[in-house]
This record gives C-alpha cells, structure tokens and sequence, in this order.
C-alpha cells in the first residue's frame, strides 16, 4: 500500500472520528423533558423540607441525579450524588447504587441544575427507575434551580 | 415549638454564610487557563466591561445565549466588552466536543465547586455577571433571562446606541 494511500486513509478515519463526536455530542443534548414524569410522582421543596424533620428522610434515599460541580457546593442533607442522569455513565451511577434496594424503596430524586422545563437528568434518572422496577419513587419538581427554589428558601443545607 | 426552633438553628448553621453574589459587591478574583491553555484572569481586565457567564454545554437556556455573548464579543470587544465563560461542566472532553460544533469568539475557562463557591455560589444556570471597570458587579442575570434586556444593558454601559437609534443616526 502506497504512502499515500495509508495517509488518505489516516484522514477519513480521523474525519469519521470527529464526525462521530460530533454526533454524538449533539445526541446528548436532546433530552427527555421533566415534564414527561407523572404529576402525581412530583413533590414541592416545602414537602421535602417538611419531611426532613421527621422520620419520614431516614427511611428516604435521597439522590442528586445532576451534576457533581453542583451537589459539591450544596445538596440536600443526607442526600447522595447519583449522576448525572443525561449520561449512560450517570444512569449507572443511579443503578448500582440502588442495585441492593428493595423495589418498594422510597426513593427522592432532585437536581436543581437548571430550570424544570429544561432540566436534561429527572426524566432520565426517573426512567432508569421505573424500568428497574421501583414503585417508590417522587420526584422533587425545582422550577428555577438550586439556589433559587431549596438554598434561598432557609431549606437545610449541606455546604461541604 | 422548640423543635421548630432547633430546626431554624440547624439549618440556618446549615446553610452558612456564603450567599450570592450581588449587585454592589466586589467580583473575586478569577485565573485559569482556558481550554486553549492561555491565561485568563479577571482582573486582568479591569477598565473593561466583562460579562462573566457560567454556563454548560448540558444547559439548554445557556446554548441559546452562546450565539449572541459570541457575537457581542466580536462587535463590541473595541468598545471595551469582555465576555468570560466559565464552564462548569464536571469534564473538559464535554465542552471541548461542544464548542468543536459551536465555536465562541470568546475564552472559556473550567469552572469547579471551589471557584463557583468563591462567587457565592453557581447553584442554577444559566447565570451571568456584568461587572463593570473597577470589578464591581452591576447586574446579574440567573436563569432564563432576556437576552433584550441584557443587550440593552450591555449597549447602555458601554454607550453604544439602541438598535433603533443606530438605524435612525444612519
């Protein structure tokens, strides 16, 4: 095989390559809206906030199904990081954590990342639930973000 | 009763002192390399307006202001606009691929949980600062925020004329 040939070849796999970046990256971007998560599966931050007073948080898992950058300045007391759920990585991260739970584990997911109608991780993080099989599970609906509708609020806070 | 006020106590040493930064205070200061190795710091650019944007490549409201901060970079950078992003994707390989598809006109650093903390706090994007000549903030825009209304604040600190004035001087 020519010199040239070899080189020519070099190229269209590394155009290929990009392309493919390319495309993939921009799949990533088309996520599943929060809106798509049962109404009746949602819960206010008052709720939550409510519920972590009583009894009710201990037997609660708690998961931030967002981003790290985020769960790293301020989460939920006692909650885990568990993302984030616009990634096949993340959604592993949610499974295998929650692999050894039984089914009917109440199960709070929550992000915070950006505002609700355009949130990329609750739907997906909320799908790869039901399809395990929990039956469990609310979903804490955060219509700007974090900040605005947990941290300002007074809601307890874990700053690490 | 009591519980109630154990409950305030807690979360209120919960919650620390750290808040938002706000109009009025002073920006910290920021030095990183951007993604192109080169050296950004912020208050390198004192004199200068600067519109420091935290945004990431997943946030679909910040995707849609790339196009227009890109271009306000290019057209105002002589009237003395800076426009800083700050990424605060958890990888570089994200932004990279994103930006390899929507390229900006202008530098873009990593952001991370310590530095987001010393801005008091990145807990929602998009956010936006403009913080004027002597590094103090004087706007903030968190969330979906009108792109009219910071343009027209953008064209205001840096005297450049309304769009419909710039037509009618024409």
């Amino acid at each position: 095989m020519t010199r040239a040939r070899i080189l020519g070849r070099r190229i269209l796999a590394s155009v290929f390559s990009i392309c493919l970046l390319l495309v993939t990256a921009d799949a990533a971007l088309a996520a599943k809206p929060a809106a798509s998560i049962p109404a009746d599966k949602l819960i206010q931050p008052a709720e939550v906030a409510a519920m972590l007073k009583n009894d009710a948080a201990a037997r609660t898992l708690i998961l931030q199904v967002g981003f790290k950058s985020m769960f790293d300045q301020a989460h939920i007391p006692g909650s885990e990081y568990a993302g984030p759920g616009n990634t096949g990585a993340g959604l592993q991260v949610l499974r295998d954590r929650v692999a050894t739970l039984a089914k009917e584990s109440p199960i709070l997911i929550y992000c915070g990342c950006c505002p609700w109608s355009r949130c990329p991780n609750m739907a997906a993080a909320y799908d790869a639930l039901v399809e395990l099989g929990f039956t469990n599970i609310r979903a804490m609906i955060i219509n700007d973000n974090f900040g605005t509708d947990w941290v300002d609020k007074g809601y307890p806070t874990t700053r690490p | 009763m009591m519980r109630k006020g154990l409950f305030a106590v807690v979360a209120t040493l919960l919650c620390g002192v750290a808040s938002a930064m706000k109009v009025g205070d002073v920006a910290p200061d920021l030095e990183r390399a951007d993604l192109s190795g080169r050296q950004v710091q912020l208050a390198g650019h004192r004199g200068k307006l600067v519109l420091l944007n935290f945004w990431a490549s997943w946030c679909e409201p910040c995707r849609e202001e790339m196009p227009a901060f890109s271009r306000w970079q290019t057209t105002w950078q002589a009237n003395g606009l800076q426009v800083i992003g700050v990424s605060m994707d958890d990888s570089s390989d994200d932004v990279r691929a994103f930006l390899a598809a929507h390229p900006v006109t202008f530098p873009v650093v990593m952001g991370d949980a310590q530095l987001a903390k010393s801005f008091g706090g990145v807990l929602g994007l998009p956010l936006s600062y403009l913080i004027d000549g002597q590094g103090r903030v004087i706007a903030r825009y968190q969330g979906e925020a009108s792109l009219k209304t910071m343009e027209a604040k953008v064209r205001e600190l840096l005297s450049v004329p309304a769009r419909g004035a710039e037509k009618r001087s024409r």
